[in-house]
């Protein structure tokens, strides 16, 4: 047990002193997944509120679909993303195979099914009378579709928030497409799975209580917009 | 709400910068390499040195020679030298130098069940083997790998059953493996070094003649791939095996032990 404690301890003292080695890891996750997650709100949000007020033949395949990809497996788009991205794949003269890009598309696969679920559920779940009511008062296609998108923002900044949790703590696609390059490619849970297969405690734990602490905070974030959502 | 956003965009909007700097390449290259240390003391030392940063991918020496296949890596820095024999010859590398040795161990629980203790790695195997003992093996194709097969290929032996674990890792994993499973495994004494006293693992058979472990360098072939940094990648070639590359292979030291050999000490 003493082990443990000692990891603690020191994971406890990495955190307050602001460790380098650990500092330049959680900023790699922090920038990735902002990136990724900022990539799947330009292109989640707009589907899946399109998806949620067109009607089209096919629509429900494409909304069960879309719940389907909800539970992809990360290391099946990581394994996807690398056969296309190796210099031997059709995208490999870009070379992103093993850069902080790569990681960043992996993660927007990832996360584009879930901004746009819940954005289509935020959309649907408004009045329906909101949009009627707009075209009364004399409103465009495009003003009464930003007047929805104001009125379900409460909900469209919850599924933002929803996605970045699901990359924040993913490994599959960090592992496969970044390669745990230190200072590079190396976010906290390739670190985590690295320093444990080392037998070293600390750093792990540290960055294990950083993750949980973002996660905590997001939450709260996405706890108080869900609650303003139901409310207003 | 509105300036969380605005902060949040900016932020994003700033990291493409902070990537921009040194030319970059990339080098595949063993865990063992990695885990004990010594490209964290080299790597920096060289980047000073020429303004190059070599981006590490550590994984096995098979992942990492089927990278360089791919041309997804410019540098290889492995240990497995049939592999790399091979390598060469389908044209995928280049310039191919042996720039440093040390040895293979087996360790085991202190307590050695099969006495393997001071016996040869032939022998150890075969004790292993005749007896069950839980025996933890790379299983990824990695150069120690590579080294474990042939030397039960040597022992005459078909290493299997539920004694005989697969671990699929890298060496720093495989050997918490056996720790906790109070198992044999064969490992480099660079990684074994560096993990020692975390470990109850001990040294048991130390087979000079058998257990001889060769690291090389190549480039990876830019006739195959012409995107390839070969000029970069043959800088550091070039480093590591003068004079100055020697020095530095020699002074790496792993809990106050010499961890490698630069290639002109050896005499077989």
């Amino acid at each position: 047990m003493n082990y443990l404690f000692a990891g603690l301890q020191e994971a406890l003292r990495m955190i307050f002193h602001l460790d380098r080695e650990m500092l330049s890891i959680v900023m790699v996750s922090l920038k990735v997944s902002s990136l990724s997650i900022l990539l799947a709100t330009l292109t989640g949000i707009p589907f899946g509120f399109f998806v949620a007020i067109k009607h089209f033949p096919g629509k429900r395949i494409v909304v069960v679909l879309l719940h389907t990809l909800l539970s992809l497996p990360t290391v099946v788009v990581g394994l996807l993303l690398y056969s296309f991205l190796s210099r031997r794949g059709p995208l490999g003269n870009l070379g992103l195979l093993y850069t902080p890009w790569a990681m960043v598309l992996g993660q927007w696969v990832l996360s584009f099914p879930i901004v746009s679920c819940l954005s289509l559920n935020a959309t649907q779940s408004l009045d329906a009378r909101a949009k009627k009511t707009a075209m009364i008062l004399g409103a465009t296609h495009l003003q009464s579709a930003s007047l929805l998108l104001f009125e379900a923002r409460a909900g469209l900044a919850a599924a933002v928030i929803a996605g970045f949790g699901r990359v924040f703590g993913e490994i599959g696609v960090s592992m496969m497409l970044g390669g745990n390059i230190r200072a590079y490619t190396r976010n906290i849970t390739t670190a985590i799975a690295l320093e444990t297969g080392k037998g070293e405690f600390a750093l792990g734990i540290a960055l294990g209580l950083v993750l949980l602490s973002i996660s905590f905070l997001l939450n709260i974030i996405f706890y108080y917009l869900r609650n303003k959502n139901i409310s207003a | 709400m509105r300036l969380l956003l605005a902060v949040w965009i900016l932020w994003v909007g700033l990291f493409p910068l902070s990537l921009s700097g040194a030319e970059r390449i990339k080098m595949a290259t063993t865990t063992s390499l990695d885990n004990s240390g010594f490209l964290d003391y080299l790597l920096p030392k060289f980047a000073k040195e020429y303004g190059i940063k070599i981006d590490v991918i550590a994984v096995g020496t098979g992942k990492a020679l089927k990278l360089g296949e791919n041309g997804d890596v410019d540098l290889l820095f492995v240990h497995a030298p049939k592999a790399e024999a091979e390598f060469v010859r389908k044209g995928f590398g280049v310039q191919r130098t042996t720039v440093m040795y040390n040895y293979f161990l087996i360790v085991g629980p202190p307590r050695d069940p099969a006495q393997i203790k001071g016996k040869n790695a032939i022998e150890s195997l075969r004790r292993i083997y005749r007896g069950q003992y839980t025996f933890v093996s790379r299983g990824d194709e990695s150069g120690t790998h590579k080294k474990e097969k042939e030397l039960w290929k040597m022992a005459g032996l078909k290493p299997g059953g539920s004694w005989y674990l697969e671990a699929g890792q890298g060496m720093a994993a495989t050997l918490q493996i056996a720790d906790e499973k109070r198992g044999y495994t064969l490992v480099d004494t660079s990684t074994f070094l560096a993990l020692q006293n975390k470990l109850d693992l001990v040294a048991l058979s130390q087979d000079k003649e058998r257990l001889l472990n060769l690291y090389s360098v190549m480039a990876v072939n830019p006739k195959k791939y012409p995107r390839v940094k070969y000029g970069a990648a043959m800088k550091f070639i070039e480093w590591i095996s003068s004079r100055r590359g020697k020095v530095l292979i020699r002074e790496f030291t792993t809990q106050g032990k010499r961890t490698f050999f630069p290639i002109d000490t050896l005499h077989p």
